[in-house]
This record gives C-alpha cells, structure tokens and sequence, in this order.
C-alpha cells in the first residue's frame, strides 16, 4: 500500500476582475479553481481531465506554488507548501518539477541546450559540482533519446518533440519526486506523440517518478495514468481509477465526455452510446448555483439548484462522484488491446 | 427539460449514391520557392470527390493536405507557392486554366472551405450578420432586407440559438464552438457543392468536436454534398469518413474505403500511425512509435520519402519511389510490399 | 544504412520490442544540411542573414569610414582645421584644398575630416547613455509592474512632452551661456546630456514593451518553476530576448543623433568655433551660400551620408532579426 505524497485539500483560486486604470475596483471573481481535494500517491499517474476553461491550468500553477492559492492547502510529504520559509520552497522545488505544453515557447530560444537542462544546476548549486555539470547534463540528453553531441545547438534547430524532450530533460535534471506535465503532447504531431509518451513511461519506471498528468485528451491520459479525476468549472466532479472512470463512469459529464471522444474503428460507430451536450460552458464568473453542470445536464431536478453535490462515493458508484443522481453506465466498450502487427524486418 | 438527445440506436449507414464526380485532383504538383531551396510541397496528388460522399485527407504537419486544398480554393500564396503540375477538375472543367474571375464565381457556389481557426478567418470589425449577408448581397444581389433574413435562416440551419439576436454580434462575442458554427454558416450560405473542412474541430474541446462534426455530417446529408475532410486525427476520420486518402510528403501513400484501412492497412505509415495512437477503448495498449521526424521538404528522402522511418525498409526503398498500386476496385497502396502488408495478420 | 544525414550512432530496436524504445533514428534526419554543422544562436542566424545583404555592407562600410576618420583624422588628412591664411579665404576647390577653403582660409576638407570626430563621438556616446538608462528604467518598469511601472511611465512621459529642440536649446543655453567660453570636451559633454535627457523616454518604452512581452512567456515561467531568482530571470531570460528591438533602434538612433548634434551647433547652442564639427561648418556656412556654396556642400554631404549609412544599417539588422523575433 503506497502512501501519498501530496495532498490537496479544498483548493481554491479565485483571481478578481477589476474595473477602472487608477482606482481599481473589484467588480467579480473568476473562480478558476473552486475547491479541489486529491491524493497523489508514490509512483502513480494521476490524470486530471478536462476541457477549457475547467481550471486545469490553474491548478497546474496553484500546484507547482506558482500562485498562491485563495484558500485551501497542499501538503508535500507532509509539510505545508504555503507555509515554506525561502529554504524549504528552494528544496521544494527540486522536488517538484513542471513540463510545459508548449515546445515552442517552453525553452529560451537564446540559451543552448546546454544552458537549458544545464539550468536547474545552476539554481540549485548544491546538487551538482560545477565540474561534473557538462556530463549530468550529456546523460539527461542520452536518457531522453537526444545527442549528448548537440548540447551546443540551439532550440530552433530542434523539432517539436526533440524540443520537448529537452524540456523533459531539464525538468528530470534534479531527479525530483513529482513531474507536473501540463498538456505534455497535445502540442505535438500524432506520431510523434507516442514517442514522448513511451518516453514519459520509461522514465517513470526508471527514476520512479510520480506524474500529475493534466491533459484534454482523453485517450492520452487513460493510456498513461493509474488514476484519473475529471474537471468541471472548477471542481472535480468525478474520481477514481483507470478502470472506474473509463469503464464504469457515473458523473453525466463525465459520461458525455467519454462519448464525445472519437475511436479510431470505423465499426465502433455502432457500439457507442451518443450523448451531445448541448449549450457553451457557463462563464468562471458566473457559475451556476448548486451543481455547476446542471445547466447542460439531463438528469437535472430542483435539487441539482440547491444543493452542491459533494465528491463522495454514492451508491450506485463505487468511487467518488459528485452527482446527486450518479449512475453507473458504460459508455465506452473496453476491451483488451492485442499485440502489435508483426512487421519483416528492416534490411536497410 | 433537457438539452441534450441521448440516442443509442445505431446511426444510419451510408449509401453510396451514385452521381457524377464533382472534384478531381489530378497529378497535382505544387513548390515553395524560398531563401532556403525550393520545397517540393505537393509531389503528384490524385484523389476525387463525389457528391454525397466525405473523403478524409489524412495527414501530419508537412504532408501538404493544407496546400492541396489551397491549391484547389486558389487561395494559395504566390509566391512562394507555384503549381508546377497537374490539374484540378470541376465538373470536369480544369480550374487551373480559369480565368481568376471565373474561378472567383467557382469559390463559394461550386466549393466552399472552413478553416481551422475562426477567429481569424472571420472579420472581427463587422458582425457577423454582416459577413454573411454579405455574400447574398454581393453574389446574389439580393435587397439588404432579404439578405439579412437568409442570414437568420443560416444561423438557425447550424443550430445557433436565439439567431435573430445573435446576428449583431461580433464574431468575438461567440465561444470556439459557435464561431465555427458562423463559418459553416458562411460557408454554405451560397449552397455549394463541395464544402472543404481544413482541421475543423482541431482547436475545439472534444464535447464541441462532436457537435461539430454532427452538425456537418446532417448538413452533408441534407444538401447532398460532397465533404473533403482534412485532418490528422484518426478518431474524427473512423466516425465520419467513406474513403480516406493518406497523405505523406506530399504524396499520397494509401488510398481505400475507411473500414478496409481501418481493419488491415496497407502502408508501414498508415500502420505506423494507427497503433501509435492512445485508443480510449483499450486497456494495457503499446504504442508502436515511428522513428524519427517527417523529412524536410527542402530534402526529401530519395525513393520512397518514408523510407528512413520505415520500420521495414528494404534495399529497393531509397532507390525506386512505389507507384500507387491498385489493390483492389477501392483500394491503392504506394508501398513495394504493399501486399505483403495486407495479407499479414 | 545509407542515409546521407546521419552523424550519429544508431542503434536499432529489438524486434519484438517495437514501441518501447525511445527516439533512435539520426535525429538530424529532418533538419536540413546547412544548419547542421555550426551550432548558431539567433544573433549567429542574424550574422548570417546579415553576410548576404548589400544594404548591410554598403552601410558598413561607410560607417567604418567614417568611424577611421573620427578615430585617426591624420591619416586622411596631413593638413590642419584650425590654421588657415587669409589670403586663401574662400577659395574654390582646386588642388590644394579639395573642398576649398572657408572665409578664414582654413581648409575645409580638413576641418570636414577633424569635424567627424566631434559629430560621431557625440552620437555615439550619446546613444549608449540614452540605451543604457532608457534600457535600465525599462526593465525595471516592466518588470516589476504595479505602482513601479505606473510611476516611471508617468516620468517618462514627463520627459517624453517636452519639445526637443526646445528643450535642448533650454538646457544648452542654461548650463552653457554664450560667451562662456567651455572646453571643447565640456561642450560635448554637456551636448551629449541633453540628448540623452530629451530622448531616453523612447528606449525605456520599447524596452518596456518588450519586457512585457517577455515576461508571460513560458520559458520564464518555467524558470520559475525550477526556483529561479528574479535577477536570474531578469539578466538571462529577459533582457536577452528584449535586446532586438533596442538593438535597432540604436543603431538608426547614432544617424539620428548625427543630425541633432548638427542642428543644435546650427543654432548656437551646440559646439562651437573654435571647436569643429560639421554642424559648426553648416552654420558658418550659411552666409556665403551664394559666394562659396562648397562651404555648405561638403559637411551636408558627410552628413547625409553618415546619417544614411547608419539608417539603412538599422534597417538592414531589423530585417535580419525580425523573423527570429517572433
């Protein structure tokens, strides 16, 4: 039985919408994040999906104590991250690391290779002797399948997914426990993707790495994590496992979401149950009262107006959903993935 | 009351229609003139389009799907862009030899296209009423009074709610969703044949993909249309798609009926790519990775342009480029062991 | 295998483990050749580009002409600014004087060579001063927002109101009164401060602008993530990424600077005789235009020349960084 590492706890983020250039005045609040609670466990994946505007994002920098939240906490082994003095946020973040979408913007297009994975070592001077930098970093390059050989090249002269292995590198080069990969391959070509996503794997075998994995596809997430929690406007609105959520989903979005999501089997068009989802996601400004959902959803009654479903294990769910109505269902036929074609070798 | 339709019967399966052939591209052959070379962009493309029918262009950034369709709307920049080769039919007339005005009047009425990001792609200065009266007024010469009324009835035919107010608003007021509803609307307004969707939904959260892609699919039905769908998601391509064409530097590399490719395909590309995605139906999947990067168009590969990623690369790859073997009345494929391929199991 | 591209090592994958090995194939394959062999920043990327326009070694090489002159004024002439004899004055040009001679009789190519050095000096320093304090005020603005940014803007806004040759005049004319009879160096000096004073509100703002910009990419994100200070952030993340737009603003600025330093010597204010620069000669010039036109002719025609070399200098670095701009 792992433990958990890092817990949050009621997380909260709201940023404040203001009004006027020199006086400003507080006109409303976005809330981004609104009172998110999970487990992350040693060496596990946790998924956390969603589409835009569901506070994703946000909870990657409440997170990785890039912005502090406006309640709530997040316990790293133990210890208060917003309660770190400047020692214990430095040795904080060694611990946890960050992976950006973004390959493009991601790496200073001034800096070397070198330079870049080379960073965290200049930050943190303690981990590394300046003279065994050079070759920390020629390993981090060779571990992610780059060239130690171009450490002197430019980003620019990289592709997309080179690049992001560079970002991958530079986020290993501490050998922190937790890696928040924040849309780590929707940025890139399809074929390439997998190979980023082998690579993630590996790594986490290799360095036993725990992810937060936060990402829109869904397909990706559920090849890559343990545990998956579904976002909605700022809350999660269902938790559980792989298994639980992909094959037994309970939450009506999370229902609708699992539906929308296109298989590549021109035969499953007739297996698939079809939800559409009708409307636009409500404004963070001005959510709705009681369930966020309620506005798109199917089963919503009175109740859904009233009273704000908690994310609890219900009957009818055996794992945390927060829907006053939750009800098994199978919307997407799982089956077990066979083996790779066998293909003639190459003789080139 | 609710908003949303929850069907579990089975959708209606596609009928092939028999018409005339509405679009061909034949032989098609497009550079980029630049500081760097001259990148060979579309090196030989071939396909149709028959009305009635949606044809995927399946492809990664660099194949040229993009181009080609540029090439066919003539919207393609010149320079850098030049056509070197080939021709593109309508009705069987060759567009390339057109005049630009005759081609101008092709544009909107003969074929439409919906581009990816419709932020950019509609004017944010005028409404969006605007924008599509516009096209009554200018093509059709209709009364500012009657235009505007068609632009209501479009704006209701791609179910956005509340459309007679919605009409003075600017295309920024609306969500990624609606706005490319607003640009189907404009699309079709001028009752096309071929409507070409240029990675429609990539930009989308996968809820509003599928609305999206349902909302085509009927208006597809509807008007009998013929869909040229290019995008790179295999997904998308299995739930809308009869026939699929494979793009890969700039050449077609598979061709055939979406549940032949699906079930046994008959390119290391097109295999390649189907068991390197993430499947949301599968539990325990291995991701078969392509090595390497999609080749430089300014250096593409000799021979066979896939060869140095080809996990069964052969002596003959580098040396012959595989022409486009017929392996069946549906199916073509540009691989020396193209068979070899198919009767694996 | 025979692919030309690779330079590495490759290793194949075992067969009957197709999907889990990381990228093995050259990673050069889609990069094309050129590039491959010299690892090149974007300023590296910008030299490049930079070698191939015409623009760019035209301006150049006037401009190190015109920098030789200012620096080693003997070597282009053996003859002297200052002393003249009457019994020249105003002579045309022939083989004596190239340029002729002026109403005291000093030869005029002369003075034109030793005149480079005042106007290229004090454009040049006055361009590093107005980079270097509009650059600092800029980053620092930008950087720390708020209350910071609101109260320097407002300054500089202050400075960016007033009139510039008016201002210049004001100040000239305060610190400096006729007759005062200043060194040459103090001249300059103070000539120099004033143009930096009027000016440095522009490179603060496209400073400014830039750190803006700068500031919300990812890649400072990222490094702070990774715990990076904010001097860290501020000397290897964003002043080297905000530096473009500052570079070529300065180089047009030194043409600029050229032509402010002459107008302000034209008007009075500026240096003076017996000090030598060409906006010196212009303005003695002014008289005798009908007389000794050579008199005005050669000084305008550096002028221009300089003040041209370094716009179409400017020009043709902003060509050759924009694409790496964005």
């Amino acid at each position: 039985m792992t433990d958990s590492i890092l817990e949050a706890r009621d997380l909260v983020k709201y940023y404040p919408v203001t009004r006027g250039v020199v006086f400003k005045k507080t006109v409303g609040h976005v809330q981004a994040v609104d009172g998110v609670s999970f487990d992350l466990r040693k060496g596990e994946t946790l998924g956390i999906v969603g589409e835009s505007g569901c506070g994703k994002s946000t909870l990657a920098k409440v997170l990785m104590h890039l912005e502090k939240p406006t309640s709530g906490g997040v316990t790293f082994n133990g210890q208060d991250i917003y309660k770190l003095g400047a020692t214990g946020l430095r040795r904080l973040r060694r611990n946890i690391q960050l992976v950006m979408q973004d390959p493009y913007t991601s790496l200073n297009p001034r800096m070397t290779v070198g330079d870049l994975v080379g960073e965290p070592f200049e930050i943190h001077t303690e981990v590394a002797p300046k003279a065994s930098r050079r070759q920390k970093v020629q390993e981090l390059l060779e571990v992610v399948g780059l060239n130690p050989e171009h450490i002197n090249r430019y980003p620019h002269q990289f592709s997309g997914g080179q690049r992001q292995r560079i970002g991958i590198a530079r986020a290993l080069a501490l050998r922190p426990e937790i890696i928040v990969c924040d849309e780590p391959v929707s940025a890139l070509d399809v074929s390439i993707q997998a190979q980023v996503m082998n690579l993630l794997e590996k790594l986490q075998d290799e360095f036993g790495l725990s992810y937060i994995f936060i990402a829109h596809d869904l397909s990706v997430v559920r090849h890559l994590a343990d545990r998956v929690a579904v976002m909605y406007l700022g809350k999660i609105v269902e938790i559980g496992t792989e298994d639980e959520i992909y094959e037994r989903p309970t939450h009506p979005y999370t229902q609708a979401l699992l539906s929308a999501v296109p298989v590549p089997d021109p035969n499953s068009r007739r297996n698939k149950a079809i939800i559409r989802l009708t409307g636009d996601v409500p404004s963070p400004t001005n959510p709705p009262s009681g369930c966020r959902f309620r506005t798109r959803c199917w089963k919503a009654q009175d109740v859904c107006a009233r009273d704000v479903p908690l994310l609890e294990v219900r009957s009818g769910s055996d794992h945390p959903s927060a829907c006053h109505f939750a009800e098994k269902r199978e919307i997407v036929v799982s089956h077990e993935a066979g083996e790779l074609t066998e293909l003639p070798t190459r003789t080139l | 009351m609710s908003n949303v339709y929850v069907a579990d019967q089975p959708e209606a399966a596609r009928e092939g229609r028999p018409s005339g052939r509405l679009l061909e591209v034949e032989d098609l052959r497009v550079e980029f003139r630049t500081r760097d070379g001259v990148a060979k962009v579309i090196n030989g493309v071939t396909y149709h389009v028959d009305a009635g029918e949606t044809l995927a262009v399946l492809g990664e950034s660099g194949s040229g799907k993009s181009v080609t369709a540029q090439t066919i709307m003539g919207i393609l920049d010149t320079p850098p862009g030049f056509v070197t080769g080939g021709e593109v039919r309508f009705h069987g007339k060759d567009m390339l030899k057109m005049s630009g005005e005759e081609r101008r009047r092709i544009r909107g009425e003969g074929i439409a296209m919906v581009f990816q990001d419709a932020l950019s792609a509609l004017n944010p200065v005028f409404t969006v009423g605007f924008q599509i009266a516009e096209q009554f007024r200018i093509r059709r010469g209709m009364s500012r009074r009657d235009a505007k009324k068609r632009a209501v009835e479009m704006l209701d035919q791609v179910k956005i709610p509340n459309a007679q107010q919605r009409l003075n608003e600017y295309p920024h007021q609306f969500s990624g969703g609606m706005r490319q509803r607003v640009m189907i609307a404009m699309s079709l307004a001028l009752d096309p044949e071929v409507l070409i969707a240029d990675e429609p939904t990539t930009a989308l959260d996968v809820t509003v993909q599928a609305q999206i892609m349902d909302l085509l699919a009927d208006l597809q039905r509807e008007r009998h249309m013929g869909l040229i769908l290019i995008t790179h998601d295999l997904g998308v391509v299995a739930d809308v798609a009869d026939r699929i064409a494979v793009m890969y530097a700039g050449r077609i590399v598979e061709e055939g009926d979406v549940h032949e490719l699906y079930a046994k395909p008959a390119h290391p590309y097109t295999l390649g790519l189907l068991e390197s995605i993430p499947r949301i139906d599968e539990k325990g999947q291995q991701l078969r990775t392509i090595r390497g990067l999609p080749p430089s168009l300014l250096n593409i590969p000799s021979g066979c342009p896939f060869h140095p990623r080809c996990p069964m690369a052969q002596p003959i790859c580098p040396e012959k480029v595989p022409p486009l073997l017929q392996l069946g009345p549906t199916r073509a494929s540009a691989c020396h062991f193209a068979e070899e391929l198919v009767q694996r199991d | 295998m025979s692919d030309p591209t690779s330079g590495s090592l490759v290793t194949t994958p075992p067969p009957e483990q197709p999907g889990i090995v990381a990228d093995t194939a050259p990673v050069d394959a889609g990069l094309p050749k050129a590039k491959r062999d010299k690892p090149r920043g974007l300023l590296g990327d910008a030299w490049y580009d930079l070698r191939r326009k015409p623009l760019f070694w035209i301006s150049a090489g006037f401009i190190t002409l015109f920098v030789l002159i200012a620096a080693f004024p003997f070597l282009f002439t053996s003859g002297s600014p200052t002393s003249g004899s009457l019994s020249r004055s105003l002579e045309g040009p022939g083989s004596s004087g190239w340029f002729g001679y002026d109403i005291q009789g000093q030869d005029i190519y002369s003075r034109v060579i030793y005149g480079a050095r005042a106007s290229i000096l004090v454009a040049v320093s006055a361009t590093l001063g107005t980079v270097l304090l509009g650059g600092l005020v800029g980053v620092i603005a930008g950087f720390r927002g708020g209350w910071v940014d609101a109260l320097l803007s407002r300054i500089a806004d202050v400075f960016f109101g007033i009139p510039f040759v008016l201002g210049a005049i004001v100040i000239l004319f305060s610190l400096n009164p006729r007759g005062a009879g200043s060194n040459e160096w103090k001249i300059m000096g103070l000539v120099i401060l004033a143009l930096v004073m009027l000016t440095w509100p522009v490179a603060m703002r496209i400073m400014r602008s830039s750190v803006l910009a700068a500031k919300q990419a990812d890649y400072v994100v990222a490094a702070r993530a990774m715990g990076a200070s904010n001097t860290r952030i501020i000397f290897k993340h964003l002043i080297p990424n905000c530096l473009a737009p500052v570079l070529v603003y300065s180089t047009i600025l030194v043409g600029a600077y050229i032509g402010a330093e002459a107008t302000l010597s034209f008007l009075g204010v500026g240096l003076q005789s017996p000090v030598v620069s060409w906006g010196v000669m212009i303005s003695d010039s002014q008289q005798y235009i009908r007389v000794a036109p050579y008199w005005l002719l050669f000084p305008s025609a550096f002028l221009v020349t300089a003040v041209l070399s370094f716009v179409m200098l400017g020009e043709a670095v902003r060509e050759a960084l924009d694409p790496k701009l964005r």
